[in-house]
């Protein structure tokens, strides 16, 4: 018999009031023993609509009915099948929309914890098989993938698996891409992206840091170097400003730069180099993973108040809804309906040499109220006239999206881009270059870490294919 | 990790280093820049290529010692290893079509000035060099700027070294006398940088400037190096790590880029006091053994 709770097992975390203050991961997961009541409640539905969606197809059912039987490790190796990090996607994954919105309990009651049940098993797996993946025999085909975030890492891990030799190019110092730079270690520990990568380098990837393409290198320096395919997954680029008055304050951040000082160059640590703004009032503009994660990063920080400024309501919220609720938990105001116009600066009238000149003081904001939808279907917000007010912050950090990164579509020539500068790719993930793929935030724009992992493995099935052909 | 191959004081406050990069050198061309990272535990700083060999593999930086990394950078010597560096970043400057140009160079900023100047020589361009500095001590590179100039200028504040006063003095001579050049690139300090901007506006001689501002990536990915520039009376956001270095000096917002460029001053000096104090140690230490 299933377990008919209505209700998911709720995820253990620590105390808002206690982690509020730390780096330490949020969420600390399900015990054996929770897991497997979890798992109960999967009533294995024959068409498992869950499977159809997960981007990466993992077989949901089948690896749940492993953890109700206790062999952890068959249920990991049952999502290895079709996800090459699952301990990050337990993690990151926007499960409500995806497998989670599918799952026939979800109608009288909760979805299944399907990426808890996740989690778990990866988490279970890291902890207890020590041993790392085996090369495949090589097939002699040497492909290029650029960038190590979800999408390069999914890519490059399944042509591996194929026998290929992959080098994978990564412009900063660190492997991991936004695993690193963006997601902070309370949502995500490092540890666990750097055991991915780990494993990914057992399997016979090779990883160039410091290799920018489209500088060091371009996209035909590597097709006539030798290799046979280039997989593009370069991720999200240039963050995104309001262009209202007084973005070029000192103190006001792109989350992006705010994120990566503290994620990547660990200013959140007292003996760091790389500075960072630490306390005051700080509002974060926007209302996706990435503002609540610099929101909260900014309350770890030291910060005495956070708020969260968005221009549409609760319900409208892009971010995943664990995150919005943890980050409520932890004390984080929600500014709805709100969208900033002004940013005022401070300036000693009486001492033009005073430290505070330039430095963000107050930011102006408007109360909107939500329209007609727009063609993507969302209530466009509209300004409500005269409802200006006004509050004190010291940092502001604007998280409005980003566009995809220039350097390769100004480098390549032949490679078509869309008016955004994403690259347009086929349905195989192929773009207008022979033997050039692309995938992730580079062809979409900001999406998620999932969707991400979704295109590079897309993408490998189709490289496969391209190089088989040729040869 | 990145060896040091070459390294000698070019005067008491700045360093020239060649360090073995064979990708960047190879990619490298002047008016770009490498971000480097001392060691595991560094910043991320940008400098610029102040030079390279493709044969030999080294891309040549030259560094003031102004904050905590670039002290712990000047602790390596010739053998020791840099962590990461990465590069070449940013886009060429644009010598394209120029045969006679003015290059203004202020203190380190003659770093950046040299390999254009160098390129412009070789492109056959008639080069005349106005280099400034504080003082006579201060005095970096003078030999090869004269090797590719056709007219080179020495300015010392004090007057201890060249002629007295900054690098303004004789550019206004020069147009004063009349004198045009295709472009004037003026690379050094800001303040210096919109004194010269300003001093060839007149002339409608284009002028282009370095910017050097705060970066993490260097990639276009973090926004921290963003400049506004006045385009046709709108103001732009810029990038300088992807759209520049180099922008149209007649565009660029000095002032808000100077105000900018001070953000962190007070972490900075705390940050250059710990970095003296650990090397002092290091070196009482050394001392007592």
């Amino acid at each position: 018999m299933p377990n008919m709770s209505p209700e998911k097992n709720p995820m253990p975390t620590r105390a808002p009031q206690l982690r509020a203050h730390d780096f330490e991961e949020v969420a600390t997961g399900y015990s054996e023993e929770t897991a497997v009541l979890e798992a109960e409640r999967c009533l294995h539905c024959k068409n498992m609509p869950c499977v159809s969606g997960c981007p990466v197809n993992i077989h949901i059912p089948e690896f749940i009915a492993k953890i109700k039987e206790r062999d952890f490790e068959g249920a990991y190796e049952t999502i290895s099948v079709t996800s090459n990090l699952p301990a990050v996607c337990g993690r990151v994954c926007p499960q409500e929309l995806q497998c989670e919105a599918k799952c026939v309990r979800g109608i009288k009651g909760e979805a299944v914890g399907i990426g808890r049940l996740e989690r778990f098993a990866a988490d279970y797996h890291m902890q207890n098989t020590k041993t790392p993946p085996t090369r495949p025999q090589p097939n002699g085909h040497r492909v290029a993938v650029v960038g190590s975030g979800p999408s390069g890492l999914t890519c490059a891990a399944d042509l591996a698996k194929e026998g290929y030799d992959v080098t994978i190019f990564e412009a900063l110092h660190t492997a991991g891409g936004v695993l690193m730079y963006g997601i902070p270690e309370f949502r995500l520990p490092k540890k666990i992206v750097e055991r991915e990568v780990d494993n990914l380098r057992a399997l016979g990837v090779k990883i160039e840091t410091n290799v920018i393409i489209g500088k060091t290198f371009t996209v035909d320096s590597l097709l006539s170097d030798g290799y046979e395919a280039v997989y593009i997954g370069s991720g999200a680029g240039l963050p995104g400003f309001m262009g209202i008055p007084g973005e070029s304050y000192k103190g006001v951040y792109s989350a992006n730069e705010f994120l990566t000082r503290s994620n990547l160059m660990k200013a959140y640590r007292d003996d760091a180099d790389t500075p960072i703004m630490k306390g005051g009032r700080v509002a974060v503009v926007g209302g996706g993973n990435v503002a609540m994660d610099a929101a909260r990063t900014a309350l770890r920080l030291g910060a005495e108040h956070v708020s969260i400024v968005y221009r549409r309501g609760l319900e409208e919220l892009p971010a995943r809804r664990e995150e919005a609720e943890h980050a409520r938990e932890e004390g984080i105001d929600f500014l709805l309906l709100t969208n900033p116009v002004e940013i005022y600066g401070y300036f000693d009238p009486d001492d033009r040499r005073n430290p505070k000149n330039g430095f963000v003081r107050a930011m102006r904001c408007v109360k909107m109220e939500l329209g007609e939808p727009d063609e993507r279907g969302r209530r466009r917000p509209v300004e409500i006239p005269g409802s200006d007010f006004t509050i004190d912050v010291d940092t502001v950090i604007i998280s409005i999206g980003t566009t995809p990164n220039p350097l390769i579509k100004n480098t390549t020539a032949g490679l078509e881009v869309n008016k955004r500068g994403g690259i347009v790719i086929d349905d195989t993930g192929a773009s207008s270059r022979e033997g050039v793929f692309a995938g992730g935030d580079a062809v979409t724009g900001a999406a998620t870490v999932i969707s991400a992992m979704g295109a590079g493995k897309h993408a490998a099935a189709a490289i496969d294919k391209y190089i088989k052909s040729k040869n | 990790m990145y060896r040091i191959v070459y390294k000698k004081a070019l005067n008491p406050t700045v360093t020239e280093m060649r360090v073995l990069a064979p990708y960047v050198a190879r990619a490298a061309e002047p008016g770009q820049f490498i971000i480097l990272r001392v060691d595991r535990e560094g910043e991320r700083i940008p400098l610029t290529v102040a030079g390279y060999d493709r044969d030999e593999g080294w891309v040549r930086i030259i560094y003031q010692k102004v904050g905590a990394t670039t002290m712990k950078l000047d602790s390596l010597r010739e053998g020791d290893f840099i962590e990461d560096f990465a590069g070449p970043l940013g886009v060429p400057t644009n010598l394209a079509g120029l045969s006679d140009v003015c290059i203004v160079g202020g203190g380190v900023g003659c770093a950046i000035a040299l390999p254009i100047a160098k390129k412009l020589h070789e492109m056959g361009a008639r080069v005349t060099s106005v280099i400034g500095f504080r003082t006579k001590e201060l005095v970096i590179l003078e030999d090869e700027f004269s090797a590719c100039s056709d007219n080179l200028t020495v300015m010392t504040d004090d007057g201890s070294y060249g002629r007295e006063g900054n690098v303004c003095l004789p550019l206004g001579e020069m147009f004063a006398e009349g004198r045009k050049f295709d472009k004037v690139i003026a690379i050094g300090p800001l303040v210096m940088m919109k004194f010269v901007v300003a001093a060839t506006k007149p002339t409608g001689i284009p002028c282009d400037v370095s910017m050097n501002p705060i970066m993490i990536d260097g990639t276009g990915m973090c926004g921290g190096c963003r400049l506004t520039l006045n385009v046709d009376g709108k103001r732009v956001t810029k990038f300088a790590c992807v759209d520049g270095p180099d922008f149209d000096g007649y565009e660029v917002d000095f002032d808000e880029a100077m105000m900018r460029g001070n953000m962190y001053s007070a972490f900075e000096r705390h940050a250059y006091e710990r970095e003296c104090n650990l090397l002092k140690d290091k070196t009482d230490n050394e001392g007592d053994m």
